[in-house]
């Protein structure tokens, strides 16, 4: 399965919920597309939910990175909340970490951005 | 295309491969099988996974560029290997080639460097390295890059 995406509002973050995988390919274009659809909007506060994501690749985890950037350089914010402990560790491995804002739970991420 | 003989090599798989991201799944099916075989844990299997999937990414997009008229060599072979005063390990080998123009490590800048934390791509060699035991490139002759990885599991 590739990645699918669903958008919502909480309040005035979008949440995107992921699942499946952002790997090379079609999964990788399918979210590049849906964060610059999102920053084109106009969607200042973006809030990436991963806890249904099942595997990622180092192109995947690019196109965390260019979603960071294409919405920070549109004015707004992207975090993370959700990451399972295979995405953390990849987070970790690559340093990212020290990038993103990541949260544990909704809630709190919701807070966050207030 | 498995085979089984008596140098304590339980199996092995090569390949010929079109430069296909589909060719991409069926190289990471192939070692998955047989690190299934040796036992690996789900989270060795996943790194695992990701170390074949980069690398074969590597050869068939900046080895072959998809070309039609270059192929990608795979091998995976799993054995037991025998050392003094340790114990069996299982041996899961991975070796693939490309035909592309050769490629030096040193050519990919440093993804941990702070400068490069927000690029886009580079990071595939980094994952391979912490994942695998084992990991080393050397040009392929006539022409490539051919990579190895191995990744060790001492018997229960």
């Amino acid at each position: 399965m590739s990645v699918k995406l669903t958008t919502r509002q909480n309040g005035d973050v979008t949440v995107i919920d992921a699942a499946g995988r952002i790997t090379l390919g079609e999964g990788a274009s399918a979210f590049r597309e849906a964060i610059r659809d999102l920053a084109a909007k106009g969607n200042a506060k973006v809030l990436l939910n991963l806890s249904e994501i099942t595997y990622i690749d180092s192109s995947g985890i690019g196109e965390l990175v260019s979603g960071f950037t294409t919405v920070r350089n549109q004015g707004g914010v992207l975090k993370l909340v959700g990451l399972t402990k295979r995405v953390q560790d990849l987070l970790q491995i690559t340093k990212l970490y020290t990038v993103f804002d990541v949260y544990d739970d909704e809630p709190t991420a919701i807070k966050s951005f207030a | 295309m498995a085979q089984s003989n008596d140098d304590g090599e339980i199996q092995r798989v090569d390949r010929l491969l079109d430069s296909t991201l589909e060719n991409v799944d069926l190289a990471e099916a192939d070692v998955m099988r047989l690190a299934e075989i040796a036992g690996f844990d789900e989270e060795d299997l996943h790194r695992i996974g990701i170390a074949v999937r980069e690398s074969m990414v590597n050869a068939v997009v900046h080895g072959n560029h998809y070309s039609t008229k270059k192929k990608v060599h795979f091998s995976v072979s799993l054995s037991v290997v025998h050392e003094a005063a340790a114990a069996p390990r299982d041996c899961l080998a991975v070796i693939i080639e490309d035909e592309g123009d050769g490629f030096q490590k040193k050519e990919v800048p440093d993804p941990l460097a702070e400068e490069n934390l927000l690029r886009h791509s580079g990071r595939g060699l980094l994952l391979i390295e912490a994942f695998m035991d084992h990991f080393s490139i050397e040009p392929r002759t006539p022409q490539g890059t051919k990579v190895t990885l191995v990744k060790y599991k001492t018997r229960s």
